[in-house]
């Protein structure tokens, strides 16, 4: 295949996945890398290094946009950096030693599970319990705008969710994906954010914990311009469109038509990876 | 009336850092949609070779590299340039967030930031590649 070719279908490819992503809530990372390696057979350390870095330009782009709109708790998100970004280089580190064909299985696994994650049925966890000393120590505890009037809310278990978030950090960092589904479980299940404040905020460190470890896999070699280029033009794109469909359209069945593709894909992934496909 | 100056500060702050980032993102891309095109003039008949990894594929590997390469004006280092300005991207949201901290007189958060940047920075050094 030439390079132009290649360049083209990647293009339109990484549009999908970043419309589909964005839609979905499941994020293009998770379905770029199965489009690379099991669609055009790119080795799945390239396919990693191009994902990481279209996470880190679709969770930029609309990170600003949120934290115009004082959604995201800056404070929580940097406290939570440190696990993330510590996690993210731990993984990237832990993917250098790690036999391709386990990262191809782990990553089916997030992959099923992410996809799960976005036909749950949302329960608020929200508390004005202010009785977390860490919450208080480190002045996490704050308000957004529901709705036009500023809701106040109280944030829990810090420690629990500090470890969560090094999980988090780690797979980042291992599969090259923003995680954003492990970290909304971190924040909104166990510190108890509101969906509101814990999405965004999550997007708001998924950048940073991407910058971390994306740098680990420029020094290796892994980011290549030939595929990153279209892969992040592509997925912005698309994440683009998607954001702005997402405001009219219903989400609901082509959530559970999309957790069935991706499942798919999933155990394709996982399947190559035990037969010694990698 | 204390409460109010705090509270316009952070308003500032948000909508300084949420510029600086749709900043950033739209000129690296600029970049590396730049780099894309030469690149594809240059190298576009060529054949794909991306079947197996290979750690010495790719030249352009480091920040030096990088900066060392982009004025030779070849595709591939333009895009890794690009790619480059929008990794630095969220890091210059950690720099803005540590100096706003420090101005709000938030000392335990410039520290937080701080070991957030230094967790990258060494990181940047190469240090965890081998």
């Amino acid at each position: 295949m030439s390079v132009l070719i290649f360049t083209i279908i990647v293009l339109l490819g990484a549009f999908l996945a970043g419309f589909l992503g964005s839609l979905t809530g499941l994020g293009g990372g998770v379905i770029i890398i199965p489009l690379l390696t099991l669609g055009l057979g790119v080795d799945i350390h390239y396919a990693i290094g191009a994902s990481i870095i279209s996470v880190i330009a679709t969770s930029t782009g609309s990170a600003a946009a949120y934290v115009k709109e004082g959604l995201t708790n800056m404070r929580i998100g940097m406290f939570l950096e440190i696990a993330t970004t510590v996690g993210a280089i731990l993984g990237a580190v832990i993917a250098v030693y790690l036999n391709a064909a386990y990262v191809a299985v782990i990553f089916g696994c997030i992959l099923i599970f992410s996809s799960m994650m976005t036909l749950r049925k949302k329960v608020d966890h929200t508390t004005l319990d202010y009785s977390s000393k860490g919450a208080k120590f480190f002045k996490l505890n704050g308000s957004y705008p529901n709705q036009g009037v500023e809701t106040p809310y109280a944030v829990k278990n810090v420690a629990g969710g500090f470890f969560m978030m090094l999980f988090a950090g780690t797979l980042s960092g291992l599969l090259g994906i923003g995680s954003g589904a492990l970290k909304v479980i971190a924040m909104d299940n166990i510190m108890r954010l509101p969906f509101k404040v814990s999405t965004t905020t999550s997007n708001f460190m998924m950048g940073v914990t991407a910058a971390a470890s994306a740098v680990v896999y420029l020094h290796r070699g892994q980011i290549d311009p030939g595929i990153a280029m279209p892969v992040c033009i592509g997925v912005l794109i698309g994440a683009t469109v998607g954001a702005k469909v997402l405001v009219k359209a219903k989400t609901d069945k082509l959530k559970i038509v999309f957790a069935v593709v991706v499942t798919i894909l999933a155990i394709q992934m996982i399947y190559k990876g035990l037969s010694g496909g990698f | 009336m204390m409460q109010e100056t705090k509270q316009i500060t952070d308003k500032d702050i948000q909508s300084l850092v949420g510029n600086l980032l749709r900043a950033g993102v739209y000129i690296s891309m600029a970049i590396v949609i730049l780099g894309g095109i030469i690149f594809l003039f240059d190298h576009g008949s060529e054949k794909i070779d991306y079947a197996v990894f290979d750690i010495n594929k790719v030249s352009l590997k480091t920040v030096a590299a990088i900066f060392e390469e982009v004025i030779t004006f070849k595709g591939v280092a333009i895009v890794q340039f690009g790619l480059l300005m929008l990794i630095f991207t969220p890091i210059a949201r950690v720099i803005m967030a540590v100096v706003s901290f420090f101005i709000e007189k938030d000392y335990l958060y410039v520290l937080i930031g701080l070991i957030v940047l230094s967790i990258i920075m060494i990181s940047l050094s190469g240090g965890f590649a081998h």
